[in-house]
This record gives C-alpha cells, sequence and structure tokens, in this order.
C-alpha cells in the first residue's frame, strides 16, 4: 500500500478512490450515451420518423438507384447528408436543431409546401456538396478507382474531362436521389426565371470578365 | 386447429379467383401467340445500355437514343433529356443537338425556343432495339433524294 499511496496524485487522495473511478464510469456512460443518442439520430428510421421526410424526399428516393439496385447496396439518408467525421457532424447536428424548430412551426408539413420551399432546401445542399467537394458521395465513389472501361459510353467520356476541370461529382449529379424544384433550362417559358443550375461552370461573373476582352475584339 | 377457418378462407378466395378467369374468354395478343395474362415477361424490361447508334431506317425518323436512359424523368420542373441535348449544353456535352424543327409550333411557325409539342422527348424518340419484325413484311424506306 505504501508504494501505491506514492504514485497516487494529490488531487486523487483529496477526493478518493471512489469518487475518481465514479466519475470514470459516469464519464463513460455519458460519452457511450451521447454517441448513442448521435447514432440513434443517424438512422433512416428517425429521418422518416417526420413524415415531412417520409411523405416527400423518401418517396421519391424511393425511385433511385440509392435506394434499390443490382447488389442491394444502399445509401440511406445519412451517408448523403451527414459528413462522417467528427467535427463537421457536430457542426451538422447542431445545425439540425434548426429543422426541428421548423417542424414544430410546420413550415414544409404538406408537399406543397415542401414544393414552394424545394428550391431553397435544394441549393442550400448543392451548396454544402459543393464546398465540401462532394465529401459524402466520395465517401463511396472514388475518382481514383473508378474503371471507365466499365462505365458507360457518355460517363467514361465526360468523368475525365470533368475531373480535369476540377468539377467535383454535385456540379453534374443533381437531382439523383430526389426530384429537382423547377430549373431554368432555357427551354421554354415555363421554367423562365426559375432555379439556374451551374454543371461547375466558373460563377457567371467570372465567366463575363473572360468573355469581355473577345467581345472587344469582335467590336473591332 | 386453430388454422383451418383462415386456410379455409384463403382456399375459397383463391378458388373463386380461379373460377373467374377461368370464366373469362382466353385473351391473346395481336400476334396471336401469347396471352394478355402472360405478357409480365415483356413487362419485366430493362433499360438498354449504352451501345452504337443503329442507323435509321427511313428518312425523317426520329432518332433512337443509344443510351441507357434509366431514372431519366422529363417533369415540368426538369427535362433530363434537355440538360445534355438543349442547344446550350449540346457541345458541351458532345450531346446532337435538338433539331431545328422542334422549335416549329404546329403552324409551323418559328418559336425561340422548343415548342410545347416538342416537350416530351420519347413520344418519338426511344431506346433503339435489336428488335425482330413481329410480322414478315417487305418493308423498304423510299429512296433519298437523288438516288
Amino acid at each position: 500500500m505504501m508504494s501505491l499511496d506514492k504514485f497516487t496524485p494529490a488531487w486523487v487522495k483529496r477526493i478518493g478512490f471512489a469518487t475518481v473511478a465514479g466519475l470514470f464510469i459516469a464519464g463513460i456512460v455519458f460519452w457511450g450515451g451521447f454517441n448513442w443518442a448521435l447514432e440513434a439520430t443517424n438512422k433512416e428510421s428517425f429521418c422518416i420518423g417526420c413524415h415531412e421526410m417520409e411523405e416527400n424526399v423518401f418517396r421519391e428516393y424511393q425511385n433511385t438507384i440509392h435506394y434499390t439496385n443490382r447488389t442491394g447496396v444502399r445509401a440511406t439518408c445519412p451517408d448523403c447528408h451527414v459528413p462522417k467525421e467528427w467535427g463537421p457532424k457536430m457542426i451538422r447536428k447542431i445545425q439540425a436543431s434548426n429543422e426541428v424548430l421548423h417542424k414544430i412551426l410546420g413550415t414544409i408539413d404538406t408537399p406543397e409546401k415542401f414544393n414552394i420551399k424545394r428550391p431553397q432546401l435544394a441549393q442550400n445542399e448543392w451548396k454544402r456538396m459543393k464546398a465540401n467537394d462532394s465529401q459524402e458521395c466520395r465517401n463511396c465513389h472514388r475518382y481514383d478507382y473508378m474503371d471507365y472501361t466499365e462505365q458507360g459510353n457518355r460517363a467514361a467520356r465526360m468523368h475525365p474531362v470533368a475531373f480535369t476541370e476540377g468539377k467535383t461529382c454535385i456540379d453534374c449529379h443533381k437531382g439523383i436521389a430526389h426530384q429537382l424544384p423547377a430549373i431554368d433550362q432555357h427551354i421554354g417559358k415555363q421554367n423562365d426565371g426559375a432555379v439556374a443550375i451551374s454543371h461547375g461552370e466558373k460563377p457567371v461573373e467570372a465567366a463575363k470578365e473572360e468573355a469581355k476582352p473577345e467581345a472587344k475584339a469582335e467590336s473591332k | 386447429m386453430r388454422f383451418i377457418p383462415a386456410l379455409a378462407l384463403a382456399a375459397a378466395v383463391l378458388l373463386s379467383g380461379v373460377g373467374s378467369v377461368g370464366a373469362q374468354e382466353k385473351l391473346v395478343n395481336e400476334i396471336g401467340n401469347v396471352t394478355i395474362e402472360g405478357n409480365s415477361k415483356i413487362d419485366m424490361f430493362r433499360p438498354e445500355k449504352d451501345q452504337d447508334t443503329i442507323p435509321r431506317n427511313f428518312q425523317k425518323q426520329p432518332p433512337l437514343i443509344p443510351h441507357s436512359i434509366k431514372g431519366y424523368n422529363i417533369t415540368q420542373n426538369f427535362n433530363k433529356c434537355m440538360d445534355c441535348h438543349s442547344k446550350e449544353r449540346a457541345e458541351e456535352t458532345g450531346a446532337t443537338k435538338v433539331a431545328k424543327s422542334h422549335y416549329l409550333d404546329r403552324e409551323d411557325k418559328k418559336g425561340s425556343n422548343i415548342s410545347p409539342r416538342r416537350y416530351f422527348c420519347m413520344q418519338c424518340h426511344v431506346p433503339q432495339f435489336d428488335a425482330k419484325p413481329l410480322v414478315a413484311n417487305t418493308y423498304k424506306p423510299a429512296a433519298k433524294k437523288g438516288e
């Protein structure tokens, strides 16, 4: 006992072994509980517990390849919408408290209300994925391991070009898991002035700047 | 023993179903070799994969789609085909540009954009498939101009 007493820090002596052991166990319980709660709120069944998700985005997603496919490998809601790394995950989870508020307010509690908000909601996700270089896509889909010979003609042609130009997945692959909001595709009057989607082109302002010298040359 | 009433009910439902089908005339499709009820195999279609373009069969035939269109939707919000085939996007994507005829309305007046009657691409353009003629025929396309 003498030797143990010698190595025991003063603060342990002050509060006692039992208290230290108790704190240690409480730590495990709290951390475990915290992780458990995080995991519990990171399940598809939790996401579609809200009828807002179940009746809108989940139904749309059921027709897509990330829900049903040949091999049965799936990407569930959190695989695309919640970052895997601890830090970004915490940030996203804290942001989600805003979604709880809007659940209570009933902001999107009917399909009609949801569709009114759809452009904004979609753009939020596009912005998030653009900012993190489509990290959630790349958790499974790695450029480096893509075998172009296995891809369709068009994918095999476009992928190398897009990667060389520094594009990211979401630049072209929008609306693959959920329906798109009205998009201004310049093909008719019905969606004039709706959301414009880029395909990873340079921002409009930058493109204008580059185009200017040419325009001047033409005018001469 | 408790299961027997349920089983009897199930059997009755099954038999009545079979009876009603048997009472109907056997419906056969136009070619005469597949019953209407037997069409389910044909209904189990799979999207065609990307492939080389098959030449057109006749002049002015709407070109066939030489690629997979799995999951491609045309809705009021978004026309997936036009994401590549519109005149703005065709150059970058290497897709065939939508033809000029698609800008004409039914009075043959040229609009500034594709005519609403051309919006649903797959009314005319379908995925290509090496389908054998259903019945023997002697169809030949009309000769091209100058031939």
